[in-house]
């Protein structure tokens, strides 16, 4: 230690009267010296290694997958998203009603879970009194820590029947919107309604979090400044504050929607079970991650298992997608506002 | 602070680790005493898994031999029978010879336990006496056709009966299930419209309802939904306290799904069965003016050769106890036990499991 | 000048305003108000709902079958920490590795790739993790497993992980990597010694938090752990978890086993909000920092 400690110190000390913010600059002579040693090339083999395995977990999960997906991606090909016919015993496979399924239930939840979520994140940072900020937050975000079987569970037993007995009928009898394609149908309970309601709740705090850090992030200039104007608080977020933040929040809705996109279990326990397309709100339906659940482990003929392997490489590769724009949205926001 | 958290952690697995070492069998050694410690994994068939439950739980009070039964289905137990994922499976839909020459272990033995009946239930909170339907008029319902339950159909076989003028609510399974291949072979046999249709199969294409998962999903659905019907074996609807319906069977008898009925649809088959028999018999719909027209055999798989000394023993012991000591119980739990010269046939049978030495 | 304001005046112009103003704002505090809602009803059933089943029978009695009351999950329960145990072992040190990589070589093109990789595995859906860890651990030693779902869950972990350990890092001061290095002390002495040891509560807090996390995943465990009615603590068997079990019974028609559900779901509810609490707790001034 005493022996290269003091080419060490040289090195540190020489880069140190130019520290900007970061891990202090190496110089390459001080990086040479340092990695020299075997307890810091040991160390940085180490981390290194770790962390080169996460990309290649991603890696080896979507080999995995599409390998064993390749028989019923090979034998149906592009039919296989096309078509609507679910059919085990004649080895028929399209994933047409699941991939439906999973984009409506989807859809549903980020239309009912974006109005709250924005107008509790602007609450949570424009008006809400200090006091009141942090267990409003805390509720909201609590919510993301609900497992998914246990939101499953309060669906079954209390959002369902609450839906069959009193939102469905309302909706098809009292407002009379039963004669419509979206409320036909018999009131099952378990139905695309019920799931999206679910998955609302359920994304509702991701798009809160990020929304809140990203209204943060906006400069207190541009509020002052539009306040200095004239404006009323009102105005003020509307025309100063989320235009700002924009991309950022539609990068958190789109967070939302990844994380809607995914859900197996709570949807699972409330959306129906039923491979088919139907407009209706009220029909049953189904999910890509819903139908894995539910066949998986009686799939008794190695296409029907490859077909499922397929609807698992097919959730795989659009939940990447979605999440790496989600990802790309907020972090350009969040490096924006660094600068 | 944090220390102690690792060090309790460390604890917990270390002592867990050492916990299954000891407490799990070594069923590896072959010349341990009889299964004393064995356990043996299952899977299959949600049908006769309240009487199973029932069984593994007296068996492991008796001997110590513990059978961790997972109910997904009968398509499920199949295929890990297949597969080898576990030692034995269940099912009520007979293994075809395609699904057979699958089997990565060889030949697939069938061995039925218990008889038991799809029930038709369905929730409807007024009505006082048990609805009678009659085999084409339930495939109606299950092809969509008939839509409400005060259609004309439903109303001409339960006169004075007062039907709601509401939705008829289908569910299905939503797995492949032996109990959908009892509940559709009945209506292939009963429905001109339903064979050219969905027709018989543990899976078949649904044209109307909801997917239940389990015998126990299915029951569970139409506990919870008014104006509900579905079709489970009859001691889910009688645990549940769920009504159901009287079926006309071929004799044109509205007969209810009872221990009499069960066991008089199997009357004829006893006799018939010949010594060599692979016991994949169907009794669906048989004539005989007392028989409920939808029940069934049901089967436990077990591979006929074994490869583990000290699981097939138990297997083997097992089976012989479900026939000398455990059809008792299955009546208790509406069951119809085998027919005794059935029983006797099938003990003789298990002789033809094949051992490797050592067991 | 006319006593009432023309459309178009500056004083009805004001009103309006002030008026929209008015509307909007309220609309957030019931945006806000909403949106605490459903987590006061999720967790007013569950009390109500599962706390009379919650005895110590259930945590130290076995499941019954079905029909005979009494039952429990204390199966499922140290199914639960067996599984969660197997996910930290696997997902802890290199999730925290990952993260130091992260934090030391901020700019570095593998640390932006694995970073953004990273979000995005977080984003993926647990089912996706099941069959992965089916096809790699079950499929070839040919049964279930509780190793298999120890891994599935650690596979989760790891990206969760990697991000807590690398914001924790982040925000030791650099002037103590700085001051160390100064005095003499190798690299990874300084990373190892003195910014991790520093970040330390921090990154125990991810940790516990990822911990909660998957402790309560159901749908990888489906096809791995499988589940398992009896005692058992053996990685090279099926084994009972506790999401599993309430699935189970949730989606079952009998009763007893709908209160032990509710029951199951209390207890793991507690575990997941006890340890967020915690986290919150301990990161608050964090937070504090960072919100100006």
């Amino acid at each position: 230690m005493t022996g290269g400690s003091s080419a060490l110190d040289a090195g540190a000390a020489g880069g140190l009267s130019e520290v900007p913010p970061g891990p202090p600059p190496e110089s390459r002579l001080a990086n040479a010296l340092a990695a020299s040693h075997v307890g810091d090339r040991a160390y940085t083999v180490v981390t290194t290694a770790f962390a080169a395995f996460v990309p290649l977990l991603l890696i080896l999960i979507g080999v995995a997958i599409i390998v064993a997906a390749w028989p019923a991606i090979s034998t149906f090909g592009l039919g296989f998203i096309t078509s609507s016919e679910w059919d085990v015993r004649a080895g028929k496979f399209g994933a047409a009603p699941a991939l439906f399924g999973t984009i409506v239930s989807s859809i549903i939840a980020l239309a009912l879970a974006t109005p709250f979520a924005l107008g509790s994140a602007i609450f949570l940072s424009e008006f809400a009194p200090n006091w009141l900020k942090q267990p409003v937050g805390f509720l909201v975000d609590l919510l993301a820590a609900i497992p998914s079987v246990v939101y499953g569970l309060w669906g079954i037993f209390v959002l369902v029947p609450l839906l069959r007995e009193h939102v469905m009928p309302f909706f098809r009898d009292t407002l009379h919107l039963g004669s419509t394609p979206f409320f036909s149908g018999p009131a099952y309970g378990p139905s695309m309604l019920a799931a999206g309601v679910l998955l609302a709740v359920m994304v509702l705090p991701y798009i809160s979090a990020v929304s809140r850090e990203v209204l943060r992030a906006v400069p207190r200039a541009q509020r002052e400044a539009a306040l200095a104007l004239g404006a009323t608080k009102w105005e003020m977020i509307r025309d100063a504050v989320i235009p700002a933040a924009k991309s950022g929040i539609v990068g958190g809705i789109i967070l939302g929607l990844g994380r809607a996109l995914g859900e197996t279990m709570a949807v699972t326990m409330v959306i129906g079970n039923r491979p088919e397309i139907s407009a209706s709100l009220l029909a049953p339906g189904y999910s890509m991650a819903s139908l894995i659940a539910n066949e998986f482990s009686e799939a008794t003929n190695d296409m029907h298992v490859a077909a499922l392997m397929a609807v698992g490489a097919l959730l795989f590769l659009i939940t990447i997608v979605v999440n790496a724009i989600a990802r790309w949205l907020v972090w350009s926001v969040s490096m924006k506002g660094e600068k | 602070m944090k220390h102690w958290k690792l060090v309790a952690a460390a604890a917990l697995l270390a002592a867990c680790s050492s916990e299954g070492s000891n407490a799990t069998s070594d069923s590896a050694n072959p010349g341990s005493s009889a299964g004393s410690n064995a356990t043996l994994t299952g899977a299959g068939a949600t049908f006769p898994y309240p009487i199973y439950s029932k069984w593994f739980s007296d068996y492991a009070t008796e001997t110590g031999v513990k059978i961790n039964y997972q109910s997904i289905g009968s398509g499920g137990g199949i295929r890990q029978v297949q597969e080898q994922t576990v030692d034995f499976g269940a099912t009520d839909a007979p293994m075809t010879n395609e699904e057979m020459a699958k089997a990565k272990g060889g030949a697939v033995l069938h061995f039925p336990t218990v008889l038991g009946a799809d029930v038709i239930t369905y929730n409807l909170p007024g009505l006082t006496s048990r609805l009678r339907l009659t085999g084409p008029v339930l495939a109606d319902i299950f092809l969509g056709r008939v839509t409400k339950w005060n259609a004309p159909a439903i109303a001409a076989l339960n006169p004075g009966v007062n039907l709601p003028n509401t939705d008829i609510l289908v569910v299905h399974r939503s797995d492949g299930s032996g109990t959908t291949y009892i509940f559709t072979s009945y209506l292939t046999a009963v429905s001109p419209a339903w064979r050219a249709g969905p027709g018989a199969g543990k899976e078949v294409a649904w044209p109307v309802g909801l997917g239940g998962k389990g015998n126990e999903g299915v029951a569970g659905q139409v506990k919870q939904t008014p104006g509900s019907i579905g079709y489970v074996e009859l001691a889910y609807a009688k645990q549940n306290g769920l009504a159901y319906a009287l079926m006309q069977n071929a004799a044109g008898q509205f007969v209810e799904p009872t221990l009499a009925s069960i066991t008089a649809a199997a009357g004829a088959i006893a006799d018939t069965l010949t010594d060599n028999s692979d016991y994949r018999v169907s009794i669906i719909n048989p004539n005989g003016a007392s028989a409920y027209p939808i029940s069934s055999m049901t089967w436990l798989l077990v591979y006929e050769n074994q490869t583990d000394a000290a699981k097939g023993r138990a297997l083997v012991d097992f089976l012989r106890w479900a026939y000398e000591k455990g059809q008792p119980a299955a009546s208790a739990l509406d069951y119809a036990p085998l027919p005794d010269k059935m029983r006797a046939k099938l003990v003789t049978r298990l002789s033809s499991i094949k051992l490797p030495a050592g067991a | 000048m006319s006593k009432s304001p023309g459309f178009f005046s500056a004083e009805s112009n004001r009103k309006r305003r002030a008026a929209a103003n008015g509307v909007m704002v309220t609309l957030t505090y019931v945006a806000a108000a909403v949106a605490t809602l459903p987590l006061i009803f999720i967790l007013f059933h569950l009390i109500k709902l599962g706390a009379t089943s919650i005895n110590p029978d259930f945590f130290i009695r076995m499941p019954q079958p079905v029909g005979e009351a009494g039952g429990g999950m204390a199966n499922a329960i140290v199914g639960t920490l067996i599984l969660i145990s197997i996910a930290a072992a696997m997902g802890l040190p290199i999730g925290i590795g990952a993260g130091l990589y992260l934090a030391d070589r901020k700019g570095s093109r593998l640390a932006n790739v694995v970073r953004f990789l990273s979000d995005v595995m977080n984003g993926l859906p647990s089912i996706v993790m099941g069959i992965f860890a089916w096809e790699l651990l079950v499929v070839p030693i040919g049964h279930f497993s509780a190793l298999a779902g120890g891994v599935a869950l650690g596979a989760m972990m790891i990206p969760l992980v990697t991000r807590t350990t690398e914001e924790m890092i982040a925000t030791v001061p650099n002037t103590l990597r700085e001051a160390a290095l100064a005095l003499g002390y190798q690299k990874w002495r300084t990373s190892l010694g003195v910014v991790l040891r520093t970040a330390m509560p921090g990154i125990v807090t991810g940790a516990l938090v990822a911990v909660a996390r998957v402790a309560g995943e159901t749908a990888p465990l489906l096809f791995t752990a499988f589940g398992n009615h009896f005692w058992s603590t053996s990685l090279d068997k099926p084994i009972a978890a506790l999401p599993l079990q309430i699935f189970t019974y949730a989606i079952s028609p009998y009763d007893e086993w709908h209160s032990l559900a509710w029951a199951g779901a209390l207890v793991l509810i507690a575990m997941v909000l006890v340890i967020s609490i915690a986290a919150r707790y301990v990161t608050r001034s964090r937070y504090g920092v960072a919100a100006d």
